[in-house]
């Protein structure tokens, strides 16, 4: 029986590890080698390392940190941040990385979703789609570099394109969510989740295991990502990397429907 | 010492990492003579059919591994991709396999499929041996990474030696002779893929 995957992003900014809130206030948790050699201790499905500045500081991605985070996991690693060519992609996936994503790149040259599909195959190439409400009407938006611009992109119409173009996952993350550790926006993933039929991991607001229970309870086999949930523990936030056991995996696993 | 045929696709240094901790020498091979000093052999990949193919038929490597895993019959283990190449031909592709085993890769035909389920298969599976022996050796129920749209379907069905469900029954493990093949990462599959790994070696 495949198993929904509970998977802990990582976010690197100037070179360490942050977790922020809304997508600002990075505040550092720690060494991302040491995270991941403690995520290797606690058995953790999948893990996926986000570089925040590459985008944005218009950066290549740091190919010496991404070989050194792919021979350190004991389990798939999904890297995104400053993939924006087909030979950044290959050069990636090249190192030993399981899945490439890419985020921005998807909204500007959606082609390069295509064209990395042909090369690596779909099943290595995920789109990162970062969603915030936004404008009067208060409706769902793609953004982009950090959430500092809006695509004007309803985000169903946008997962359907990004599967049709050959993207073998989504991630679906919500900005408004990030860090706020009170649940995901089921209503948001409903809807994502009709539109398309390759892989959907979610990201943005699990702030307990009962948050992945219920996710899991509705959506059956879908990846649960969360960031705080596994760096922060107490309501003092204070940094405790931390992962459910494979007991209380089973548990949450258990209650798909 | 179990060489990692290195032509610049899967993970290479997960594989030295893990056979380090268990002691065990392995050593990427990029060249005829580093493959020569072998007397197992792990070919892994990630990506697609065509690409892996080019990649390993540009290494200059493609020579010496026939000799090897053919006339020599040193074992040799596929993973994913890996795997698949040692098949006669993909849907993924249009070029030749190594055609190591009578088989073929095919897409799996999800409107066969009775439950909603998505393509690629992704995440962590139970893998059935259809005996505890070999690769399996003292693994009991283990569950393992997987991440592909396609599966080997071998001619001979006692070529299979592990099966898993994805909406169908398909083979997720293979052997034929000294040409094992896993579908799933046990490179990337904790202790599980540890074990499958440590009993590749003490084959």
């Amino acid at each position: 029986m495949l198993r929904p995957r509970i998977i802990p992003c990582l976010l690197i900014h100037k070179g360490g590890l942050v977790k922020t809130v809304k997508f600002a206030d990075p505040k550092y948790v720690g060494d991302p080698i040491n995270a991941v050699r403690t995520f290797n201790e606690k058995e953790v499905d999948e893990l996926i390392v986000v570089d925040i500045d590459a985008t944005r500081n218009n950066h290549e991605p740091n190919y010496k940190m991404i070989a050194n985070l792919a021979s350190e996991c004991r389990m798939p690693l999904c890297y995104g941040g400053g993939v924006n060519t087909i030979e950044q992609l290959e050069r990636i996936i090249g190192l030993g990385v399981e899945k490439v994503a890419i985020s921005a790149a998807a909204v500007y040259h959606p082609d390069l979703i295509s064209q990395a599909a042909r090369r690596v195959g779909s099943q290595s190439v995920v789109v990162v789609i970062d969603v915030k409400t936004a404008g009067s009407s208060r409706r769902p938006e793609v953004v982009t570099h950090n959430s500092t611009r809006r695509s004007g992109l309803d985000p169903m119409t946008f997962a359907s394109r990004v599967e049709s173009l050959g993207a073998g996952e989504v991630v679906l993350n919500s900005v408004d969510r990030d860090g706020v550790m009170k649940g995901y926006d089921l209503e948001l993933i409903d809807q994502v989740r009709n539109v398309i039929s390759v892989p959907l991991t979610v990201l943005g607001g699990a702030g307990s295991h009962t948050d992945l229970s219920d996710l899991v309870r509705r959506h059956g086999i879908i990846g649960a990502a969360a960031g705080s949930l596994f760096v922060f523990k107490g309501k003092y936030r204070a940094v405790l990397i931390n992962y459910p056991n494979r007991n209380e995996k089973d548990a949450i696993c258990s209650s798909r429907p | 010492m179990i060489a990692l045929v290195d032509y610049g696709l899967g993970n290479i240094q997960a594989f030295a990492n893990i056979f380090r901790r268990l002691g065990i020498r392995a050593e990427p091979a990029r060249t005829p003579s580093e493959l020569l000093q072998a007397d197992k052999i792990i070919l892994p990949g990630v990506g697609a059919f065509d690409w892996a193919m080019t990649r390993l038929n540009e290494s200059g490597l493609r020579e010496t591994l026939d000799e090897l895993v053919i006339q020599k019959k040193i074992d040799v283990l596929g993973i994913c991709v890996g795997m698949q190449m040692m098949a006669q031909r993909s849907d993924e592709g249009t070029l030749s396999g190594l055609g190591w085993i009578e088989a073929e890769v095919l897409k799996f035909d999800t409107t066969l499929f009775k439950d909603r389920t998505h393509l690629p298969h992704m995440g962590w599976n139970d893998v059935t041996p259809t005996a505890e022996i070999g690769l399996f050796q003292g693994l009991d129920l283990p569950r393992y990474y997987f991440l592909h749209s396609y599966y080997m379907a071998p001619i001979k069905p006692a070529d299979t030696i592990a099966t898993t469900d994805y909406g169908i029954k398909f083979t997720s493990a293979v052997q034929s002779g000294n040409v094992y093949g896993t579908q799933f990462h046990p490179e990337k599959s904790h202790q599980w893929g540890i074990s499958l790994l440590k009993n590749f070696a003490e084959l």
